[in-house]
């Protein structure tokens, strides 16, 4: 059990957990957080976890955690760590089950002011097209041998079939395709739950909001995202639905064999592992690829039927109604990058589960017009509540693996709050302060209530004074479609 | 006392159920009953279903896992789900064996899907009530 007194504290916002507080850690704990935030999580796992994480072979640097973090299986939710290409190990259990959940932005130039009577039309349709909750299929159905294109080329898949433009290529993490991903490493069970589900949200914590810029903090970056106060903006949040699911369920069962095989001992079966080097770790990367590029696909396939529910909406009212990319970015995913440590580059295999990747200015891989601002962060925050879109730092490359938070953070048990909160009522207080609400499940609306979540604005300042992500902007939400 | 049974734990972002058997093999029975109970699994009237799982592994943790991740895939490809089971577990080998029987319907509903199972502190244990055992599910 860890204690606040184990923590050392660096500044406000930074705290170390050092190596000496267990023998079986390889590297310590950096936790970027205020000491409030950190006293919610005392009584969960995430810290305990995240000193578990440091036993894995081959990490360099340190394990890090976000200021939204809590308890998940294996990694703490907000970690981020390390390891040495290609002798060190990769975890699924660092990654997550959502492989490549993740949010896209796409703004406008709508104002509310003129779009306001056409909300409630517009989330009706969103509803429509952007299929969510329980056992619902996707926009398109496939067979095996086109969802393996799907698999190898993620975005581009749905950019070849009319469903995108290059911009939203560019402006994705990594063009929206990983190389290297290889389908044939996907069991035929994950692909029979995926192929149905391409263009669909599912449900949980899964969304389409529409939103509101509200507030710009840094207004020549928000020029070049193209963020407008006033103007009406859209957030997707989901992942690879069943077919991530389903990759990480198998490889958390093949790497059991594994760690016994290359004799790896772990203080939690969910962290299991292999070399990057070994088959099986080569096998989980090409999954793991492919299941992130599926998602990409996913994303890409609910923008294209967000579009399609703004220009039914107000193609014919008003000008400049198009919904521009902003970017996309992954907070469940696994990717080999070069970072520079004690002075040498050194290519690793970052694990990032529940954080998002923030690169800052010049930082490769990035769209020409992201080179001198730095890579756009975004960070959806609990239903009802304020998002915000960040910017990556240089900060963030040399203290946090290039990373910063990806949301809001639980604090709530699911149980709790379905005890606590009725959703029925929670949707009308949302209708009462001018948020349309379509929801799959009312009891699936109560788990997800605000008051089940961190305060992100806290979340966003702690990441902002820790130097690892800037303010661009503020969003409040108008419409909320959830499964 | 309640020769099985299960129970809802607390759990910061998913879900999460205690559940207690006196025999080992009604154990993994009333684990997806628990899980049913979670996803407010409704079957449908009508003719019922019938399916063999098997499995081999490690030890008695993965068979359960490979147990309930097997009714996770039946209830969101194939639409079904089961409430009546058979169950025998031995050894084979070094490994741990798992046959069952299982019987259940369509689906007629499923208020909540369960992404996956996971090995999240997951030890199957003696104790007073017989065998008992805590199942983290990812949602």
């Amino acid at each position: 059990m860890i204690r606040f007194q184990d923590l050392k504290r660096i500044s406000p916002y930074e705290w170390e957990i050092p190596k000496s507080f267990r023998n079986d850690m390889r590297v310590p704990v950096r936790i970027f957080a205020t000491q409030k935030l950190l006293e919610q999580v005392m009584d969960d796992k995430s810290l305990e976890q995240a000193v578990n994480s440091t036993t894995l072979p081959g990490l360099v640097g340190a394990v890090v955690v976000m200021p939204d973090m809590h308890q998940g299986y294996g990694f703490p939710i907000g970690g981020v760590a390390a390891t040495e290409y290609p002798h060190g190990v990769i975890s699924p259990g660092g990654i997550g089950y959502d492989i490549n959940c993740g949010v896209r932005l796409l703004a406008s130039s709508i104002e509310l002011g003129a779009a306001e009577p056409y909300i409630d039309t517009l989330a009706t349709l969103l509803n429509k097209y952007c299929p969510s909750g329980v056992g619902t299929e996707g926009v398109v159905r496939v067979n095996i041998p086109e969802l393996d294109k799907v698999l190898r080329e993620g975005s581009r898949w749905a950019l070849k079939n009319g469903y995108g433009t290059e911009t939203d290529l560019a402006r994705t993490e990594e063009g929206g395709c990983l190389e290297g991903a290889n389908p044939d490493k996907v069991s035929q069970r994950a692909k029979q739950r995926g192929r149905d589900q391409i263009g669909s949200l599912g449900a949980g914590n899964h969304f389409v909001e529409v939103d509101v810029i509200e507030q710009i903090f840094d207004p020549a970056i928000a020029e070049v995202m193209g963020l407008k106060e006033g103007c009406l903006a859209v957030q997707i949040h989901c992942g690879s639905r069943g077919l991530g699911h389903q990759v990480c369920t198998d490889y958390v069962q093949e790497l059991q064999n594994a760690v016994r095989r290359y004799g790896i001992q772990l203080p939690d079966r969910e962290l299991v592992c292999a070399p990057m080097d070994t088959p099986e770790g080569q096998a989980y990367l090409g999954a793991m690829r492919a299941a992130a590029n599926f998602a990409f696909c996913n994303r890409q396939l609910l923008a294209h039927s967000a579009r399609r529910a703004f220009e039914e909406t107000f193609a014919d009212k008003m000008k400049g109604w198009e919904l521009v990319q902003v970017y996309d970015i992954a907070h469940n995913i696994g990717k080999i990058e070069t970072h520079e440590i004690d002075g040498k580059r050194v290519k690793v295999c970052v694990h990032r589960k529940g954080a998002t990747r923030a690169f800052g200015p010049g930082a490769p891989g990035l769209p020409p017009e992201y080179q001198k601002t730095g890579q756009p962060v975004l960070v959806p925050g609990s239903m009802g509540t304020a998002s915000w879109v960040l910017v990556g730092t240089k900060t963030s490359m040399e203290r946090s693996w290039g990373s910063t938070c990806h949301g809001a953070g639980r604090v709530m048990s699911r149980s709790k709050a379905k005890r606590e909160i009725r959703g029925d009522q929670l949707r009308m207080q949302l209708e009462q302060s001018g948020i349309k609400v379509h929801a799959g499940s009312m009891s699936g609306l109560a788990e997800e209530a605000p008051q089940a979540y961190k305060d992100v604005d806290a979340v966003v300042e702690t990441v902002a004074a820790a130097g690892i992500a800037r303010k661009v902007a503020r969003l409040r939400p108008m419409a909320v479609i959830k499964g | 006392m309640e020769s099985a049974g299960f129970e809802e734990l607390a759990h910061t972002a998913d879900w999460a159920i205690r559940v207690w058997a006196m025999h080992l093999a009604d154990l993994f029975a009333e684990c997806a009953r628990g899980m049913n109970a979670l996803m407010g699994a409704q079957l449908a009237e009508g003719p019922r279903v019938s399916r063999i799982f098997e499995a081999e592994g490690l030890d008695l943790e993965s068979l359960l896992v490979a147990f309930l991740s097997e009714l996770v895939y039946c209830a969101e490809h194939e639409h079904a789900g089961f409430d009546h089971f058979n169950t025998q577990t031995h050894k084979r080998g070094n490994a741990q064996a798992l046959f069952v029987e299982m019987e259940g319907a369509p689906l007629a509903s499923v208020n909540k899907t369960i992404k996956a199972v996971t090995y999240h502190g997951l030890k199957i244990r003696q104790t007073a009530r017989g065998y008992e055992v805590e199942i983290v599910f990812d949602v």
